[in-house]
């Protein structure tokens, strides 16, 4: 909602108060003020000209010579391209040395030879908007009334040399869509009143009820409808005031009759709408929800089909608007039309909201109506409209108002305790407080002890509950005066939950291992989002996607973050190393809502470390994943439950992927990207991990619990064992492990072997085991019994040899 | 003989003198004092002494002995010394070479000012909160005074699943639900991190996927005044302790009173600037005490109880914070751009 500042004292005293002070002050108390634009700033010198003459300039086409009085002793010679510039016009002149928008000034200037000693001036050129242009000027110079004093400064001519406030209004306010609504605002604001206009006018002896009639079918879309009938109006442009204070609030003039409906709507809020009364046929007004297949070309020369839930005026036979958005073309206001019907009704915000939904169309009327207008102001507007038809149209206003009228228009009345309004406040107001913000904001209300008695004006339809009472009393008295306390009450101590904290020390262990912690979309496209998922299904999908790469919830993060890898790639970032957590999104059959299940996942490429001088060079590869998300097991207290086993997932190497399980259940994976996937999606040698976490956030490790410290030596025997190239490593581990006993304290590979000194099939895998007994010194005959025992189960387990 | 002793004392003292390693002192050591040694010889000629004089002169000869040892040794000292300075100064390594890379990751910038914020209010009683991202129409809509129709819940604007079930477009539902679970009875007292969505087109200053924090206090007695204190703490401790702050009305559909709270602009101290908007005010967050109708659908008595409510957006506070200026930067996850805040910030 745009506000001039000029405009607005015509209802409420501004003296002493600067638009600047204002717009601060409706900010704090009730709207915020979201700019103030003054149109015509820093313009200078420019004044109201007289075109005596105007002649072709003999060296161009184009260009006209005028000659302009000005106002001064001598006229100036113009050089003038517009192709409506002509003799007698007045037009804006900009003199030389005059100051235009954009810092552009004026010199004396010679075209093609001819002297030019100024501008003549289209309206933007002087900074209106090309879109609030009247259409006449639109294409070129902008012509005063015939009237216009020459030589008197045409920025204020135009009433451009003034502020207008940009209001934002939130849904609740809508009694600011209006410059009454704004002045009641501002007048409690400043506490001043407020002066309403008055709408005074001879109409005729002839009643609008003896030529037209009004009948209504939706009376719950439709509570009021209201028809003047104005005849013998002369069409022409309206006021030049008017003009620029439409132009001010964002709206374009037209003609005398369309202006005055807007800037009554601009003026109270309430919408109107001019019928040719002759092009309307019938003389008859009929109100009703459309029927299937109807049809009206609207105003935008639109053919627009109804539906049955739509709201359509009607002459009785066809529809002539449609209620509240849009009016018909077939019964326009022309240059030729005559007589006026006038309406002004009262349309249900549901209805109309629906309405300009299904058509695509927001105008300043439906806006209104889909907030909610005031039941009260429908007549007051129909009859200032009617006065200013008289006036500047030079109407003949019939006598009465043909009206269907079944709207309640009392006022609510609402009941407050003072106590509650301090108590929700933190406050200690006094009733007269109270009651002298009410009377600032021109609503009735009275106190009996401490019990407060509100009746809320039709205008404000937003106040209905004590909490409503309670922000006005607030948002006036000012937040500025509420004390700051902190809650006064038996608090529990704050804190993390068990998941959140093993959610915090995952990202902990993994940006300490080296990964950086990305986030990416939940939403991604078709082929996506079934990648790399650890529970292949049906993605969930949006029923109306804004496009196709965000269409479906993610089943796996992982494709998300490789594609967070090759960004970077292809921006000569290398080596990458990133994780995330959060949800993916599994469909479960019977449950409405998906189940999100959180999961950690990982993606490292190209250089894991670099060290160039010393020469030491690491590349990422599946054992440095691998042991990252050892030490994270290691430190959420479930390693004893991980297991390791050789993977075949989608999408990853069927030579290089470990699938992961907690005691019995899989719940992740750690691979290299299947090489056609990485030529796909341009990356080099990637490895990545997916890992719910589910299992491992419900998992209750043991507390943790002192070991003594040996105090006995250990003996450490080194084992190098041949086996078939398809035995595992950890298996052979898990046998080693079993057979030592409890002497047999750790087992650590030191050494693999696959080259050629070896038997073809074959593979070499040394072992270090470390014996100990905590209470006492192992005697040797013990620690061969137990290796012993250990090289007879991995024989016959694993076949594995001694290497010779 | 006697001079003679003096005499080699005064000799071996310059020969110590002018060793110049350990090799050639020992050398003096074992030509002085070894057995086939000058005193040995010296003392061998002590039977032709008178017994007066013998025990004077050997003890004359011990305390040459003991003397030419002395220097030897301090010399040795020395010696030593040298030797391990040089070896020493032929092991200095060029120390401004760089040292070996440590690979460290960081936080998310988003990650970081979440768990700031978390980590503030945990430490004034809250507990962390969290819910679904795919919420039921009810709890994300009509728990929080959006009835169905409701102009602020534009199908639009939001990514349905299907007629009942969306994308969450805030943190809210989480709030609903809580309440709900604490069947009437408070203290509640919580915040909401989380990712939310909206159907809005990518560019600098929108995203359809974005990270929200709310709080949210139900209990008897809470006020305006507690919200607003509350809302105090917060920002001096996340923007710096000169920082001012303002409520502002506002609406929201779940609280009434509604408030927009802005800090004052550290750029310029108030005086107006572009980051500001020459208002010498940031808009940081929106607040309001909980709607009755809220308060009564999540089971709470609203004669009884009263709550605030609050809620931020993390990439305008991190944009803020570290002068971001595009939104996008959270989601492309630019290595360039995510290795700027591996710095801890302390406050
Ligand atoms: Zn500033």
């Amino acid at each position: 909602m745009f506000v001039s500042y000029k405009w607005l004292q015509d209802y409420v005293d501004l003296s002493g108060i600067t638009p600047e002070d204002l717009a601060e002050k409706i900010t704090r108390s009730g709207i915020e003020v979201e700019g103030i634009e003054v149109p015509a700033e820093g313009v200078e010198n420019v004044v109201i000209g007289h075109v005596l003459s105007c002649e072709k300039h003999p060296e161009a086409d184009k260009l006209n010579i005028c000659l302009v009085d000005v106002g001064e002793e001598e006229p100036v010679q113009i050089i003038c391209g517009a192709a409506n510039v002509g003799a007698g016009q007045k037009v804006a002149v900009a003199k030389v040395g005059a100051v235009l928008p954009g810092n552009f000034k004026i010199k004396k200037a010679k075209l093609r030879g001819e002297a030019s000693n100024g501008m003549i001036c289209s309206l933007q050129e002087i900074g209106i908007e090309g879109k609030l242009v009247p259409k006449e000027f639109a294409e070129g110079i902008f012509n005063f009334p015939q009237d216009a004093p020459v030589g008197e400064d045409a920025i204020e001519a135009l009433m451009l040399n003034d502020s207008i406030l940009e209001l934002g209004l939130t849904p609740n306010r809508a009694d600011a869509m209006s410059l009454i609504g704004v002045a009641y605002e501002t007048g409690a604001i400043i506490d001043r009143p407020v002066k309403l206009p008055e709408s005074d006018y001879t109409s005729t002896v002839e009643k609008a009820s003896d030529v037209i009639t009004v009948e209504v079918e939706a009376k719950q879309e439709n509570p009021i409808y209201l028809a003047k009938v104005i005849k013998n109006i002369k069409i022409g442009p309206s006021p030049q005031w008017m003009q620029s204070r439409l132009i001010a609030a964002g709206i374009r003039p037209h003609n005398n009759v369309v202006d005055i409906t807007n800037y009554v709507l601009l003026e109270y809020g309430q919408p109107l709408h001019a019928f040719d009364l002759d092009r309307l046929k019938t003389n008859k007004i009929l109100v009703r929800l459309a029927k299937p297949g109807e049809k009206i070309e609207t105003l935008d020369d639109t053919v627009r089909e109804l539906l049955p839930h739509h709201l359509v005026i009607t002459n009785g036979e066809e529809p002539v608007a449609i209620a509240g958005v849009m009016g018909g073309a077939n019964t326009e206001v022309t240059g030729a039309t005559v007589n006026v019907l006038l309406e002004s009704a009262y349309f249900a915000s549901s209805s109309i909201r629906q309405t300009s939904k299904d058509h695509g169309l927001r105008s300043e009327a439906s806006s209104r109506y889909e907030k909610g207008v005031d039941p009260i102001r429908v007549e007051l507007a129909a009859e200032r409209a009617a006065q200013l038809l008289a006036l500047y149209a030079d109407g003949e206003v019939l006598s009465g108002t043909v009206a269907f009228d079944e709207q309640d228009k009392s006022e609510k009345q609402l009941t407050i305790e003072l106590e509650k309004i301090n108590r929700v406040l933190g406050m200690s107001l006094k009733t007269e407080e109270v009651l002298d913000l009410f009377r600032r904001l021109q609503i009735n209300a009275h106190a009996d002890g401490e019990t407060i008695y509100v009746s809320a004006p039709t205008r404000r339809g937003d106040l209905v509950i004590e909490e409503d009472l309670i922000e006005e009393v607030a948002r006036l008295y000012g937040y500025d005066h509420i004390p700051m306390t902190l809650p006064v009450h038996e608090t529990n101590p704050g804190g993390l939950s068990v998941r959140q904290q093993k959610r915090r020390l995952i990202r902990q262990v993994l940006e300490g291992a080296g990964l950086m912690q990305a986030v990416t979309y939940s939403l991604t496209n078709d082929s996506k989002a079934g990648e790399f998922a650890l529970d292949v299904r049906e993605p969930v999908k949006l029923m109306m996607p804004m496009s196709e790469e965000r269409s479906n919830l993610r089943l796996s993060i992982v494709p998300q973050l490789l594609e967070s890898v090759s960004y970077n790639l292809a921006r000569q970032q290398d080596s990458i190393a990133f994780y995330e957590t959060g949800s993916v999104f599994l469909k479960e059959e019977g449950h409405e809502l998906p189940k999100e299940d959180e999961h950690v996942a990982g993606a490292i490429t190209g250089l894991w470390h670099f060290h160039a001088w010393q020469g030491e060079k690491k590349q990422a590869d599946f054992y440095v994943l691998k042991g990252i998300l050892d030490s994270l097991f290691e430190r959420l207290g479930v390693a004893s439950c991980i297991r390791y086993e050789k993977g075949n997932e989608n999408d990853l190497h069927p030579g290089r992927t470990a699938a992961i399980y907690f005691n019995d259940e899989k719940i992740g994976y750690v691979g290299q990207v299947h090489p056609s996937k990485e030529k796909e999606l341009d990356l080099k040698e990637t490895y990545v991990f997916e890992v719910k976490l589910e299992a491992v956030y419900a998992y209750g490790q043991a507390p943790l619990q002192y070991t003594a410290i040996p105090r006995y030596p250990s003996i450490t025997r080194d084992i190098a064992l041949v086996v078939d190239r398809e035995v595992q490593g950890g298996e052979l581990e898990r046998i080693i492990k079993e057979a030592g006993g409890s002497l047999l304290k750790s087992v650590k590979l030191f050494d693999l072997y696959e080259g050629d000194k070896m038997e073809e099939g074959k593979k070499s895998l040394a072992f270090s085991l470390n014996y100990m007994d905590p209470s006492r010194t192992l005697i040797d005959e013990e620690v061969v019994k137990a290796h012993d025992k250990v090289l007879k189960a991995v024989k016959e387990e694993a076949g594995a040899d001694l290497r010779g | 003989m006697e001079e003679r002793l003096k005499q080699l004392q005064f000799e071996a003292a310059e020969r110590v003198n002018l060793s110049g390693s350990l090799k050639e002192l020992n050398e003096v050591r074992v030509a002085y004092l070894g057995k086939k040694g000058p005193i040995t010889e010296v003392l061998k000629g002590m039977g032709k002494l008178s017994a007066e004089e013998r025990p004077k002169m050997g003890a004359l000869a011990n305390e040459v002995r003991d003397a030419i040892t002395k220097v030897i040794e301090e010399k040795q000292l020395t010696l030593e010394a040298e030797a391990i300075e040089k070896k020493l100064q032929e092991e200095s390594i060029d120390v401004t070479l760089p040292g070996r890379p440590v690979r460290t990751g960081t936080h998310h910038p988003l990650t970081s000012v979440i768990e700031e914020i978390e980590d503030l209010f945990i430490s004034m009683g809250y507990k962390i909160e969290e819910g679904p991202e795919v919420e039921k129409d009810y709890y994300n809509f009509e728990a929080l005074n959006l009835p169905k129709g409701h102009p602020a819940r534009d199908m639009q604007d939001s990514f349905y699943i299907t007629e009942d079930i969306l994308l969450r477009t805030h943190t809210s539902p989480v709030q609903a639900r809580t309440m709900e679970r604490h069947q009437g009875k408070g203290p509640v007292k919580i915040i909401c991190p989380g990712k939310v969505y909206r159907r809005d087109n990518d560019d600098a200053t929108h995203s359809h996927q974005f990270m929200q924090i709310e709080g949210l206090v139900v209990d008897e007695n809470i006020r305006m005044s507690d919200l607003k204190g509350t809302l105090n703490v917060f920002a001096k401790k996340m923007f710096g302790e000169d920082r001012e702050i303002r409520l502002r009305p506002s609406f929201f559909p779940f609280t009434e009173p509604s408030v927009e709270m802005d800090i004052s602009c550290k750029i310029c101290g108030g005086k107006g600037c572009s980051v500001c908007k020459g208002t010498g005010w940031i808009e940081i967050l929106g607040a309001g005490m909980v709607h009755p109708n809220v308060l009564e659908m999540a089971g709470f008595d609203s004669k009884k109880y009263t709550g605030f409510a609050f809620g931020m957006g993390p990439e305008r506070i991190a944009m803020l914070k570290y002068g971001i200026d595009d939104i996008r930067h959270y989601y492309t996850n630019d290595h360039r751009f995510l290795t700027q805040f591996g710095q801890k910030e302390f406050n």
